[in-house]
């Protein structure tokens, strides 16, 4: 074939549709919108029964990770997820998903090396990255808190 | 005895021809518009004792007993099994077939895995090696996406070029004799175009596509004409687009002659699997339930069989490889 890797790239750009950016940009940000009103409305109903406001916002996390562990078991979350796409991702209720979803696939080898080691496979990054920023951006606080005290 | 024809085609001139066929899908698939056309649909809701693997099994198993009693065989009338799909050391094959006591070569071609193991089993009656030697693969949604992307259950979205893995498979038994002859035989080579997204295995596999067909019409001196159908195996919408434009750029014109198996499985848009079906038992099942019969019975009087394969792995993707394509083909002659 008389055709380089570059003109076969503009080749496959110009015969593969995209993604519908728009709308499914639409649907995130009303999904995921959505998902923040109803932890908002927990918040409130937590701290109306009397919880302090860390508190109330605790169980808002707790009550939306428990609600899409239950959706992930009972398949119902993953067509949710295909329709809000990054809405459903964003917010707490994706992370939960990516690790109940895996803790579900690999019951089938076992509790230690399926479900207990493959249960962080797709969330894993995140926490390894998000705990590493975390200490890096605490030291970069603690370094400017030190100038700042010196000045 | 075989004859090499040109640069990559092989000629078989013993008269092989395939004795029995068959083919399993799971539901999905059994609702599309081949439906009514394969030996079962089987209920594939649930994984087979907790486990999708054994499911994927469990299909290429019913596959290969659907061949048998089409042949009017039973397993120690064969003398070689080639079998292949998608799941790691191919256990897929392995586990389906070990109850059958057939000599058994497991052969990895990814979704071209129906072409190679029928070449293989051809060449084996062709040279006397065997009188009847079986060719069988599958392949399982569930499998491959636990193996190659994201758990079941996982929520995200698929681009429009992504393909949807056909929980399928195909099972031909070849021997001398049989409607359906084997006439020649043009092994792919592996091209790669630099494509890497694994969400486009289309794009990654019409290079392959093209490279086959266009040196088995040059080897052979015919054109798409000469054909009733041109059958690629899943390259799906994107990729059947992409390989009419590059067999066009050598000079053929294979527009009207050309049906791609994963566009055939699934109604694309009712079923929304994006760019259409894909895995080793697409093209397998499509072979045993719609090619065959129709060869059989006439309506078809000589076809390309050319399925094409992806040759990547998880790791292969991860360490920022290309995905590398190969096709493999054979001439399906009724009569």
């Amino acid at each position: 074939m008389n055709m380089t890797n570059k003109q076969y790239d503009l080749l496959t750009k110009q015969s593969s549709p995209s993604s519908p950016k728009v709308k499914n940009g639409i649907l995130a940000f009303v999904c995921g919108g959505g998902i923040c009103v109803i932890g908002q409305a927990l918040c409130d109903l937590y701290m109306a029964w009397g919880a302090g406001e860390t508190a109330a916002r605790t169980w808002v996390s707790v009550t939306l990770v428990g609600i899409t562990a239950l959706l992930t078991a009972t398949h119902l979350w993953s067509g949710f997820a295909k329709f809000a796409g990054a809405g459903a991702f964003v917010p707490i209720t994706g992370f939960a998903n990516s690790v109940v979803s895996p803790a579900i696939e690999f019951r089938s080898e076992g509790l230690v090396m399926g479900v207990g080691a493959k249960m962080f496979v797709v969330a894993g990054p995140v926490i390894v990255y998000g705990t590493f920023f975390s200490a890096v951006y605490g030291i970069i606080l603690c370094i400017i808190q030190a100038v700042q005290g010196v000045m | 005895m075989a004859k090499r024809i040109g640069g990559r085609t092989v000629r078989l001139d013993k008269g092989i021809g395939v004795v029995g066929y068959g083919s399993v899908v799971g539901q999905k698939e059994g609702s599309g518009p081949l439906g009514n056309l394969f030996d079962e649909v089987v209920d594939d809701s649930k994984p087979l004792d907790g486990s999708w693997e054994k499911s994927e099994s469990a299909l290429q198993s019913a596959a290969l007993t659907r061949a048998l009693g089409r042949a009017g065989l039973n397993a120690d009338g064969v003398d070689m099994i080639f079998a292949g799909d998608l799941l790691n050391q191919c256990i897929g094959s392995t586990f389906g077939l070990r109850s059958y006591g057939i000599p058994f070569a497991g052969l990895f071609g990814a979704c071209s895995t129906m072409a190679l193991s029928m070449m293989m089993a051809a060449i084996s009656v062709e040279s006397g090696a065997a009188q009847k030697a079986a060719a069988v693969t599958s392949s399982h949604f569930c499998t491959a996406e636990r193996q190659f992307r994201t758990p079941l259950e996982y929520g995200g979205q698929r681009t429009p070029t992504a393909q949807w893995t056909t929980t399928a498979a195909g099972a031909v038994v070849l021997g001398v004799g049989g409607r359906v002859s084997v006439s020649d035989i043009c092994m792919g080579k592996i091209v790669d175009l630099g494509q890497s997204d694994a969400n486009n295995m289309g794009a990654a596999m019409a290079p392959a596509a093209c490279d086959t067909i266009v040196s088995y019409m040059r080897d052979t001196g015919t054109s798409p004409d000469d054909y009733d159908a041109v059958f690629t195996g899943d390259l799906g919408s994107v990729g059947s687009e992409l390989l009419l434009e590059l067999v066009t750029a050598e000079g053929y014109t294979l527009d009207s002659k050309h049906l791609d198996c994963g566009k055939m499985i699934f109604d694309i848009e009712r079923q929304d699997v994006h760019a259409g079906g894909s895995g080793c038992g697409c093209a397998a099942s499509v072979l045993c339930a719609h090619i065959l019969p129709m060869l059989e019975s006439g309506r078809y009087k000589n076809v390309l069989f050319c399925p094409t394969g992806a040759l990547m792995s998880t790791t292969s993707g991860q360490q920022g490889e290309s995905v590398p394509g190969i096709a493999h083909l054979l001439h399906l002659v009724s009569g």
